[in-house]
């Protein structure tokens, strides 16, 4: 009897970035074909139920869990000879993960790097999303080590699976008003769970909730990959993403007296450096290319007022 | 009088003998109900069933909605039997471990039904929390303490609060003065009979104590061997038992 596996092995299976990609002990981005295939089809529902997670066979990666194994592998499925590819960690092009993921896809495909966010097609991130604001030509792959915001709450997974099936969402409420209760105010500063197109509850991953507000109607396509735990999600572009909250207690976002000390940036996330043995801080953006930019330009503004005076 | 929920033919059997077996019931608004019976006799596996926490082999349950209309639970969605159990019913464990979060305060405990209902604010619900712990009887400026820093008692209290708290129109109760002592029991007694005639809301209470079902019940069930030997109004059934086993049970009550 033919199996539906093997009316897949008739079709030609090497893409033609086969033919061109140099190293010849890998697949073109490392996993092989079908498996990228099967990692296509579960992003295909993920796109088409917002919010959803959809279960795949997450593959070992040369990476442990926890660095970005989810996040790989929908790069990896997603890549092609046309794509720029940018990798951040902590909103920074030049942090161990980034550095490391971005070679990898370096050896693995041949494919333009950049850490311009205005050039990549591609962008792999760990803990931001990008300052500036994404096209939709554009596509954001989340790093996630836990999908489902719930499972602190409900060890379960059967009862956890139920409260997304009917939409029963009453236990995540629940650590919002213990929060309030206990502290005065929701304590969730990053990983502040969200609702997808007014159904399904989500981790945005461990962004800041600073990040959260760009998640709604963002022209990018959003995918969240959890290798570990085996799950693919999908925020389609312009689609409506609520963080929780109450009436009364609005959700807020992280706010700073200080600026950018590198590039003045007023708005953007910034992180507090400890810039000597005296104890002084300095903050500064977090996401390295935004500052770069930025940087570059007012540079670009003093040089152009020194010639034209 | 129109039952609120009733089974016909309800089975349930375990290793061929134990369960529940062929029982047909009805349950009636605003009546306090109760099931006796000896350990094994099939009561809790009977409370089990009619509050859709276990599937029948054999039977049906219809239950009458606000507006009149008599639905079979058996064809109704997972969705809609989800929605009955968190809105018009309620289940008061006979641990309050069980029933209560233990990891969450007091005032999350109560108001996590209205939260799943949809309630999105917290002054409200904290001051529903509030006038629910001062109805049951609890020293409301506890309120943020968890489940664990209650007593036994106090714990128990806490959990008819969290189940009563979205007005339920039928409220189970497995055992709910088990592992309590006397004085705390008759304090909760007490409690129970006023909010039910206050509230008017339906119970079905399991227990093995008649002291408990001469109190609350207004209808008595007397199960044996997985049947309904025996029913009918509480003072009739204990004044003047039929069946031989449920003058055994009578009779086995010591005096005080």
């Amino acid at each position: 009897m033919k199996s539906p596996c093997q009316w897949n092995e008739t079709v030609t299976l090497p893409s033609k970035n086969d033919a061109v990609f140099r190293n010849g002990d890998y697949n073109f981005a490392y996993l092989d074909e079908q498996t990228k295939r099967m990692i296509r089809r579960a992003l295909l529902k993920a796109v088409a139920i917002p919010g959803y997670q959809v279960p795949f066979a997450a593959r070992e990666m040369p990476l442990p869990y926890g660095w970005g194994t989810g996040g790989i592998q929908l790069t990896a499925a997603l890549i092609g000879l046309g794509d720029v590819l940018k990798v951040i960690d902590q909103g920074a092009d030049d942090t161990t993960n980034a550095v490391n993921i971005r070679s990898f896809f370096e050896r693995m495909t041949d494919v333009a790097t950049t850490t311009l966010v205005q050039e990549a097609t591609l962008i792999q991130t760990r803990h931001r999303i990008p300052e500036a604001p994404l096209r939709a030509d554009q596509i954001l792959i989340y790093q996630v080590p836990l999908p489902d915001p719930a499972s602190r709450l409900e060890p379960r997974g059967t009862e956890r699976a139920n409260m997304h099936a009917f939409g029963d969402y009453g236990l995540i409420n629940v650590k919002l008003y213990e929060d309030i209760a206990q502290h005065g105010s929701v304590a969730m500063a990053f990983d502040y769970p969200v609702i997808v197109n007014g159904r399904y509850l989500a981790s945005p991953s461990p962004i800041p909730k600073f990040d959260n507000p760009k998640l709604h109607m963002n022209p990018a396509l959003q995918l969240f990959g959890a290798g570990r735990e085996r799950r693919i999600y999908a925020i389609p572009p312009f689609t409506s993403v609520r963080s929780l909250d109450f009436d009364d207690h609005p959700f807020t976002i992280q706010a700073w007296d200080e600026s950018c000390a590198l590039c003045g940036a007023p708005d953007s996330f910034l992180e507090e450096m400890i810039v000597d043995d005296r104890g002084n801080r300095q903050h500064i953006c977090s996401d390295s290319d935004y500052c770069a930019q930025r940087r570059a330009i007012q540079s670009d503004d003093v040089r152009h007022q020194e010639v034209m005076p | 009088m129109t039952a609120l929920l009733s089974g016909r033919g309800l089975t349930r059997m375990f290793d061929g003998n134990n369960g529940c077996d062929h029982v047909d019931i009805d349950l009636h608004p605003g009546e306090v109900t109760c099931i006796v019976g000896e350990s094994g006799s099939g009561k809790t596996t009977l409370l089990n069933l009619l509050s859709l926490q276990l599937r029948p082999d054999a039977g049906s349950l219809y239950y009458r909605t606000l507006d009149g209309a008599r639905i079979d639970l058996g064809l109704a969605s997972e969705m809609d039997r989800r929605r009955l159990m968190r809105t018009e019913w309620g289940f008061v464990r006979q641990n309050p471990r069980d029933g209560l979060l233990r990891d969450v305060s007091a005032g999350a405990n109560i108001s996590e039904r209205l939260m799943a209902n949809g309630a999105r604010h917290y002054g409200a619900l904290r001051d529903t929390a509030i006038d629910w712990m001062r109805k049951v009887e609890l020293d409301h400026g506890r309120v943020d303490d968890l489940p664990r820093d209650f007593s036994g008692g106090m714990q128990q209290r806490l959990q008819i609060a969290r189940n009563l708290v979205t007005g339920p129109r039928l409220l189970f109760m497995d055992e709910p003065t088990a592992g309590l002592d006397v004085s705390v029991q008759a304090r909760l007694l007490d409690l129970l009979r006023t909010l039910t005639s206050q509230l008017g809301i339906a119970m079905l209470i399991v227990t093995h104590d008649i002291g408990v079902a001469r109190l609350l019940a207004h209808r008595l069930l007397v199960m044996h061997r997985g049947r309904i030997i025996e029913t009918g109004l509480t003072d009739q059934v204990l004044d003047d038992p039929q069946q031989p086993y449920t003058q055994m049970l009578v009779s086995s009550v010591l005096p005080v």
